[in-house]
C-alpha cells in the first residue's frame, strides 16, 4: 500500500522529475504528505526515503531540523504567535498569554476537540500588522484581544475555510508548467552562447588593439 | 517625489495577475534583454551599481562577474526573507510575483544560468501560491521555458518551498536545504557558491528585491539607476518600518536621500511615534545590528552612511523603540530568537546564545546580579572577540557575531535600566 494517494503520487512523480538531483525534491514532498494527512507519519517519511532512493534516516534527520515539519499530531488549525521584537514591542507575548487563556491551552499544546494547536512563532515577516499571527500560515494582524477571540471565533464555525485550508495544505497552486526542457538542448545552448561570446570579446580586443 | 522602481505596481487591483502585469509593461524588458548580449546586460548592472539587497549589500554585477563559466550553473532567489522585522520580500512576492519572474529571467540569461530556482519561505502560504500562479502564467505566455519569445534562449524556473528555518536565508544554508538537507551553512572557503554551489555547481544567489529591480534597469539603464541615491547606495531601497510608529510599513525611497527621522516621522512614511513619546532607541538593517540611539536620526538611509556609524543598513528594515518600551526586554527577545535559530553547528553560537538569553531573561524578570553585565560581555566576548563591528567571526557563517549586537547595544545604551531590573528586581516597564 501506498502512503500517498494517487492523486498526490502523480504530484509527486511530477516534483521528483524537477531537480538536477531527486534529493531536491525531500522538502516538497514533506509538505504534500502534510498536506494529505495534517502531519508526518513514520509511513509517510519512509515512502518519501523510497521515492528518493535514500534512507528513512536521512528524511527523518532532515525533516526534525525543520520548523514547520510535524511528526506529531496537530490540530485543523495551528495558530502562530509572533513574539520577536516587533510583536513583543507592540504586544505580541500579551496576545500569546490571551490566546493560550482563550484556547485553554498551553503554549504548544493542542485542544481536546483537536480544532487548535498553538504555538509561539519568531517573525513571520508581518510586522507592520503586529502583533500578528498566522494560521496555518495565513497572516493574520494586527491582533487585539477581541479580534483574536472573533478569529477563533470564525475558525470554529468555518467562517473562514476558503482563506485557511486544513493544517497541511500550504500552497493550492501546483505547477502546471510542461516538464522541462531536456537538458542537452539546454547545455547545447550554454556552450554555443559562451563560445558566441568568447568571440565577441576576441574580436573586441582585436578590435581595441587595433585603434590603441 | 520620489521614482517607485520595484512598488510601482503594487498598488494596482490584481497586481499579482500576468494581465495586470502586461498593461503595465510587463515583460518588455524581457524582450529587450533577450534581444541584447548577455555580457551587456551584465555591463548594465554594473553600471547600475545596485548593491544586493538581502543584508551583506555585495555589488550584484561583481558577484556575476565572479561566476565560474561551466555549463551547467545555477542562479538561485533567496526568498527566506526571515531575519526579524524584515518584510519587504513578503510585499514583492504577493503583491507583484511576475516582475520577480521577470528579473530572475533576465538575470538566468545575463549570467547564462542552465536553470534557475526561486526558493520562498515556507510561513509564505500566499506568497507560495502568487508565485507558483505566477510561473505558471509566465509557462503558458511563452516567458519561460523552451526557446523564450523566440529568442532561442530556453530556460525553466521552479519554486522551492522553505520549511520554516531562519539560517536558510544564509546562502549556502540555502543551497544545502534547497539540495533536501538540513539548512547547515557551509564551511568556507569556498567563499561564494559562485566557485561551488548548488550540486556542487557555480551558482549566483540573488535576493527578491535585487531580482524586482532588474526589469527596470534594463527599461531604463544602468545609468539611470545610478543617478538615483548618492555614493556607493544606488537606487532605491524598499524600507520596513516596524515597532513603535505610528504607521508601520514598507516604503521605497532613493537610498541615502532620507534620513531615518524622514522614514519615521514624515505624514506620508512613517507618522512619527504615539502620542508624548519619543525615541529611545532604533535597531536599522535587522536585528544583528547594532543599535542607534536618536542621535543618529539625521543619519541618511545608505550603505556607507550607516556602516560609519558602527551599524549596517543590513535588510533595510529599520525598528523603533520609544521610551515606554524597555529595552532589556527587547534584547533579551532578540536573543532568544538567535538561541532558537542557531543551528547547532558551531560550540560559541550554540551554547553562547542560550547563555546570554538565561541570563538576559534572569534580568528582565528580576533575578539577575550586577555582576550579570560583566558576565554577558564575557560570554558576547567568546562568541565575537574584541566586540568590534563589523564583528570578528569564531564561527562558519554570521549568525554567531551577529547574537551580541542587541545585547552589547542595550547595555552600552542602557546601562542604567539594567541596574534598575536588578535593584528594583523586575521590569520597570508596563507591558
Amino acid at each position: 500500500m501506498s502512503f500517498f494517494t494517487s492523486e498526490n503520487l502523480e504530484r509527486a512523480q511530477v516534483l521528483l522529475g524537477l531537480y538536477p538531483e531527486k534529493r531536491s525534491a525531500l522538502m516538497p514532498l514533506c509538505h504534500l504528505a502534510q498536506a494529505q494527512q495534517g502531519y508526518l507519519t513514520k509511513e509517510a517519511m519512509e515512502e518519501i526515503a523510497k521515492l528518493l532512493e535514500i534512507e528513512p534516516a536521512e528524511v527523518f534527520g532532515t525533516v526534525s531540523f525543520y520548523d514547520m515539519f510535524h511528526t506529531e499530531e496537530v490540530g485543523k488549525y495551528l495558530v502562530s504567535v509572533c513574539t520577536n521584537v516587533a510583536c513583543l514591542l507592540r504586544g505580541g507575548l500579551e496576545l500569546l498569554e490571551h490566546a493560550s487563556d482563550k484556547l485553554e491551552v498551553p503554549v504548544g499544546g493542542t485542544t481536546e476537540d483537536g480544532l487548535f494547536t498553538l504555538e509561539e512563532v519568531e517573525c513571520v515577516a508581518h510586522c507592520d500588522k503586529a502583533p500578528c499571527a498566522q494560521v496555518n500560515y495565513r497572516f493574520f494582524g494586527p491582533l487585539g484581544n477581541d479580534s483574536f477571540d472573533q478569529l477563533v471565533e470564525d475558525l470554529r464555525n468555518d467562517q473562514l475555510t476558503d482563506s485557511v485550508p486544513p493544517h497541511g495544505t500550504l500552497s493550492r497552486v501546483f505547477r502546471e508548467a510542461p516538464s522541462l526542457v531536456e537538458n542537452e538542448v539546454i547545455i547545447a545552448e550554454r556552450v554555443a552562447m559562451d563560445q558566441a561570446r568568447q568571440e565577441r570579446q576576441a574580436a573586441k580586443d582585436s578590435n581595441g588593439g587595433d585603434s590603441k | 517625489m520620489t521614482t517607485k522602481i520595484v512598488t510601482a505596481r503594487t498598488n494596482l487591483p490584481d497586481s499579482y495577475r500576468l494581465s495586470t502585469y502586461l498593461e503595465n509593461g510587463g515583460y518588455q524588458a524581457l524582450r529587450k534583454a533577450l534581444s541584447m548580449n548577455p555580457e551587456d546586460i551584465q555591463a548594465e548592472v554594473v553600471a547600475s551599481g545596485i548593491l544586493g539587497r538581502g543584508g551583506a549589500g555585495f555589488e550584484t554585477g561583481r558577484k556575476w562577474s565572479m561566476l565560474k563559466q561551466d555549463p551547467v550553473r545555477y542562479l538561485v532567489v533567496n526568498g527566506d526573507e526571515s531575519e526579524p522585522s524584515t518584510f519587504k520580500d513578503h510585499l514583492l512576492v504577493e503583491a507583484d510575483p511576475h516582475q520577480l519572474i521577470e528579473g530572475t529571467l533576465i538575470s538566468a540569461y545575463a549570467i547564462g544560468a542552465s536553470m534557475a530556482f526561486i526558493y520562498l519561505r515556507g510561513e509564505f502560504a500566499l506568497g507560495l501560491e502568487r508565485v507558483q500562479s505566477a510561473i505558471n502564467e509566465a509557462y503558458a505566455y511563452g516567458a519561460i521555458g523552451r526557446d523564450i519569445f523566440g529568442s532561442g534562449f530556453s530556460i525553466d524556473l521552479v519554486l522551492q518551498p522553505g520549511a520554516g528555518a531562519y539560517i536558510c536565508g544564509e546562502e549556502t544554508a540555502l543551497i544545502e536545504s534547497l539540495e533536501g538537507k538540513r539548512g547547515y551553512p557551509r564551511i568556507k572557503p569556498p567563499y561564494f557558491p559562485a566557485v561551488i554551489g548548488l550540486y556542487g555547481k557555480p551558482t549566483i544567489v540573488n535576493n527578491v528585491e535585487t531580482m524586482s529591480n532588474i526589469p527596470w534597469i534594463i527599461t531604463n539603464g544602468g545609468k539611470a539607476f545610478a543617478s538615483l541615491g548618492s555614493g556607493r547606495s544606488t537606487g532605491t531601497r524598499l524600507f520596513a518600518l516596524s515597532g513603535d510608529v505610528a504607521k508601520p510599513g514598507n516604503y521605497e525611497l532613493e537610498m541615502a536621500a532620507s534620513s531615518f527621522r524622514d522614514l519615521i516621522f514624515s505624514p506620508e512614511l512613517g507618522a512619527g511615534l504615539f502620542p508624548g513619546r519619543s525615541v529611545k532607541a532604533i535597531i536599522p538593517g535587522g536585528v544583528s545590528a547594532p543599535w542607534f540611539g536618536p542621535e543618529h536620526l539625521d543619519l541618511p538611509l545608505g550603505q556607507d552612511e550607516v556602516a560609519k556609524a558602527g551599524s549596517m543598513l543590513g535588510s533595510g528594515s529599520v525598528i523603533v523603540i520609544d521610551d515606554h518600551s524597555c529595552a532589556v526586554r527587547a534584547a533579551w527577545r532578540i536573543t532568544k530568537f538567535f538561541h532558537r535559530e542557531s543551528c547547532g553547528q558551531c560550540t560559541p553560537c550554540r551554547e553562547g546564545s542560550g547563555w546570554i538569553e538565561k541570563i538576559m531573561h534572569r534580568i528582565e524578570i528580576g533575578a539577575g546580579t550586577e555582576s550579570d553585565l560583566d558576565l554577558l560581555l564575557d560570554v558576547c566576548d567568546n562568541i565575537a572577540p574584541g566586540l568590534s563591528w563589523p564583528p570578528q567571526q569564531t564561527t562558519i557563517c554570521v549568525l554567531g557575531p551577529s547574537i551580541p549586537s542587541s545585547v552589547v547595544s542595550a547595555i552600552k545604551m542602557f546601562r542604567d535600566e539594567f541596574l534598575i531590573h536588578i535593584k528594583e528586581e523586575g521590569c520597570p516597564f508596563v507591558h
